[in-house]
Order: C-alpha cells, then structure tokens, then sequence
C-alpha cells in the first residue's frame, strides 16, 4: 500500500474510533435517560448507582406486566386501575379512558403520566407492548390464555 | 492489495457487469417480492395474539433489515472513497443513498401502521423508533452533501464522511431494545437464538428479506450505471452506447 | 386454495378489522419502491437525450462550421 493510502487509512480509521469512543460515552453518560419508561421495580428502588427515585407530581412512564386479578373498572364510567409488576415490587396506575386491544392481565403494558405517590401512578395514555413471539392460534400449549382481541371498529375501517 | 478488483474500477467495464447483474437481479427481486408478500398476505396463519394487523412484519422487518444494510454498503463505499480516492466508489454512495433513505422511511410509516391499533400509538420516542428516525436523517444528510456544493469534490468528501461516520447509529438501532426500556420489542430473528417466530409464518418473511436485498442490488446497478454515464460522458464508448439505444 | 387465511376475499381485504393499516402499509411501500425503480429509469432517459441533444447540436455546429470554411476558401480563391 502506497505512503499516502496508509496516511489516509490510518487517518480515516483514527476518526472513526475517536468518534466511536465519543458516542460510547455520551451514551453511557446519557444511558439512564434513554429509557422510554421506568419499571416498577425502578420506580419504587430508584434508578442507577444513586438510586435516585422520581419526585411526586413528576411526569413519567411506566412499564411493566399486568398483574393478574388487579384490573379494577368503574361500573359507570371509563375509569380503570391496574397494578404493574416486573421483578418485585408492584406499582398502581389509574387511567380513564378507553385501553388498547392488547390490553389483558398478563400483558405488558406502559402507561404515561404523573407519580401520585411512591406506588400509584395518574395514567394520561396506556400503550401495549408486545413480546418478539408469533405463532398461528391453534398452538394452543404456547397460547398461556392469551388470545387475538378483535379490534372494536371491525368491518368499520375500509 | 486488490489487483483483482482493478478492472472493476475501469467504468466501462463496470457499466458492462452491473447491466448483467441488472437484468437478473430487477426481475428476481420483483418477483420474490410478489411471492413473498402474497405469501404472507394470504397463506399464512393470524396471530395468536395480534390477529391479522401482523403481517405487515413482511414489510416492516425488510425494510428495516435493508436500511441498516444498505447503510452499510454506502459506508464501505464511503470507506474505499476516502482511503483509495476511486471515483466509482464516490459514486456509488449518490446511488445508494436515495434507496436506502426509501428503505428507512418505509420502515418507519410501516411500523408507524403497526404500531397504532397494536401498541395504541403512531410514534414514540423510545431508543429504536428515533434511531431509526435519525437514520433517515444521516441518508438525507449525505443527499444534500453531495449536491450542496459548487465544488462537487467538497460535496463528495464531505458526504463520504457523513456517511462514514454514521455508522456508529447502526449497533445503536439493533441493541436499543436490549440496552435500555423501549415500547419496541426485541428481536425476533436477527437474534444467536432460535426464531421466536412460528416456521409458518418464516418462510414468506425470510423471502421478502430476501426480495428486498435483490432489490437494492438491483436499485444500485440502475442507479450506479447511470451515474458512470454522466461522468464518462465525453468518452467515445459513452457516445457509441447512446447511439446504440437509438 | 386449502392453505388460503381468509374464508372470502372480503375478509383478505378487512384483514380481521385492520385492514386499513396493512393496506395502507403495503400500498405506499410498494408504491415507493416503483417509484424508486421508475426515477431510476427516468435517470437514464433523461440523460440519453441530454446526451444525442448534445451530440447533434456538436454535429450541426461542426457543419456549420466546415460549410463557413469552405464558403471563405472558395471566396478567398476567387479573389487570389
């Protein structure tokens, strides 16, 4: 390889390795504010090596799995409760309005709003998520009671 | 270090081999898209758990799969612009950044479709959607690179470095939904795991990956060639070519 | 077709109540990529015909050129 290729080899290799490095530690330093929500687990043990918590008022999301036999709805109204879980401990989330198709007890599920107190969170969305699982219906041993909803609008959106 | 690939780098005889790989490759890919898609439209079973709204995972996972991909060729482009100063291969970024900022989008509007009546949402700003987002942004970037500068060399260098130094965006974009907290869920194949996805349901999916790879070899062959047509074209062999497509 | 989802082609179309988002989906994509197959062609095209224009416009100047030329020989030896 001539002189000046290996200068330019060396130099645009150099460049890409410092840059590397640069974008590694942003993102390391930046690590614990790229979550999109806090687990329950987060939420109630606090976040990284401080272990700092969120403050009551805050706004934030929530992730965690629906706690079977926690799903709580108001006869009257579109008012529902629902407790999160992931490693431990629990976490309540108030919401009113209508849930995704995908809600169900079992399911995972991010909520956003406000922290009420140190376990309860005022919910203005609730989201679905979903697991990197697909399989046909009929695998029934795979299924853990978990079922295709059908959406509410069907036949009314063509 | 590469005799071998030398007459490659002779434009004409580049033109020459990419109209072959053209005229196989637009057709194939064409092709295995129609199979793929229908395939998975129609022929496999719902989900058990998302219904039928799943199988835009035959678009989606594709065209993601290809924006990173094709990120990566522009980059190894950009690479043997820089380090060996060959035209063709400056050229070949201006070829595949508009496919590969088409891939991106498609990916992100196809996600957007899923993710409304199955997450709740059109969009969220978790690790992997704006990754993907900015992703769009550094092909667009490269876009304007190349054609913001009276002097084209400037354009090229600079778009050649852009699209260099973007890469670090594409471990970022796989391992977001592992590193941190996202609504986006984890891999389903592009995982050193078994699939998590029914083999029914793999066959159609693992075509359309395919498809849109042919695809984009053919989208680059298209593109590239006229690209060494404009820039060769005082030379004789470009004269006679056009004559001959008279 | 045993192997066909759907038990009409209505329901292919309603795809379970989601019908407008797989469409919507699949169509722009697919009109995406045609249009990026047919811009890629138009590329060709358009520089083909930039490219006899210029050629024909050389030619016709060249003419012009060697008609003048010969025009002022014949001039210049009339009047030699």
């Amino acid at each position: 390889m001539n002189p000046r290729r290996k200068q330019r080899l060396f130099a645009v290799s150099a460049v890409l390795l410092l840059l590397g490095g640069a974008v590694g530690g942003i993102m390391y330093a930046m690590s614990e504010n790229v979550d999109l929500f806090y687990t329950p687990s987060q939420l109630v043990n606090g976040l990284g090596d401080e272990k700092t918590k969120p403050v009551v008022g805050q706004r934030l999301r929530i992730g965690g799995m629906v706690v079977k036999g926690s799903v709580k709805r108001d006869e009257h109204s579109l008012k529902v409760s629902f407790d999160l879980v992931d490693t431990g401990p629990v976490v309540t989330v108030h919401y009113e309005g209508i849930l995704p198709d995908l809600f169900r007890e079992g399911q995972g599920i991010v909520a956003q709003g406000t922290l009420q107190d140190a376990t309860t969170v005022n919910a203005t969305e609730v989201l679905a998520k979903h697991d990197e699982n697909y399989m046909p219906p009929d695998l029934k041993d795979a299924m853990k009671d978990i079922k295709h909803v059908a959406p509410a609008t069907q036949g009314g959106s063509n | 270090m590469f005799k071998w690939l030398d007459p490659y780098a002779k434009p004409q005889t580049l033109f020459n081999l990419l109209g072959r790989w053209q005229r196989v490759l637009m057709p194939l890919g064409w092709l295995l898209l129609a199979i793929g898609t229908v395939w998975g439209l129609g022929f496999t079973p719902p989900d058990y758990q998302q219904g039928d709204s799943y199988r835009i995972i035959h678009i989606h996972v594709p065209a993601a799969i290809w924006s990173m991909g094709a990120y990566s060729s522009m980059a190894i482009a950009a690479f043997i612009a820089l380090v060996w100063q060959i035209k063709v291969a400056q050229w070949a970024i201006g070829a595949m950044a508009p496919i590969g900022a088409v891939f991106t989008a498609i990916a992100l509007w196809t996600g957007a479709a899923w993710g409304e009546p199955m997450w709740g949402t059109w969009w969220v700003w978790d690790a992997r959607l704006t990754s993907e987002l900015i992703l769009l942004f550094l092909y667009l970037g490269v876009i304007a690179l190349q054609n913001a500068f009276s002097e084209q060399a400037t354009g090229d260098k600079a778009a050649a470095v852009l699209a260099l130094v973007g890469v670090v965006n594409l471990p970022i974009i796989h391992y977001s939904v592992e590193w941190w907290n996202t609504l986006h869920q984890g891999a389903t194949i592009t995982k050193f795991a078994k699939p998590s996805i029914d083999p029914s349901m793999l066959w159609p999916l693992l075509i359309c990956i395919v498809a849109l790879g042919v695809l984009f070899g053919a989208l680059v062959c298209q593109r590239l060639r006229t690209s060494i047509l404009r820039h060769e074209q005082h030379r004789p062999w470009v004269r006679q070519w056009a004559q001959e497509q008279a | 077709m045993s192997n066909f989802a759907f038990n009409s082609m209505a329901e292919f179309w309603a795809m379970g109540g989601y019908g407008f988002y797989v469409w919507l989906s699949f169509g722009l994509s697919l009109v995406a990529l045609l249009l990026l197959w047919w811009t890629g062609r138009q590329g060709e095209k358009h520089f083909r015909s930039q490219l006899t224009q210029r050629l024909s416009r050389e030619a016709r100047v060249r003419a012009h050129q060697q008609q003048s030329s010969s025009v002022q020989e014949s001039a210049d030896e009339s009047t030699s």
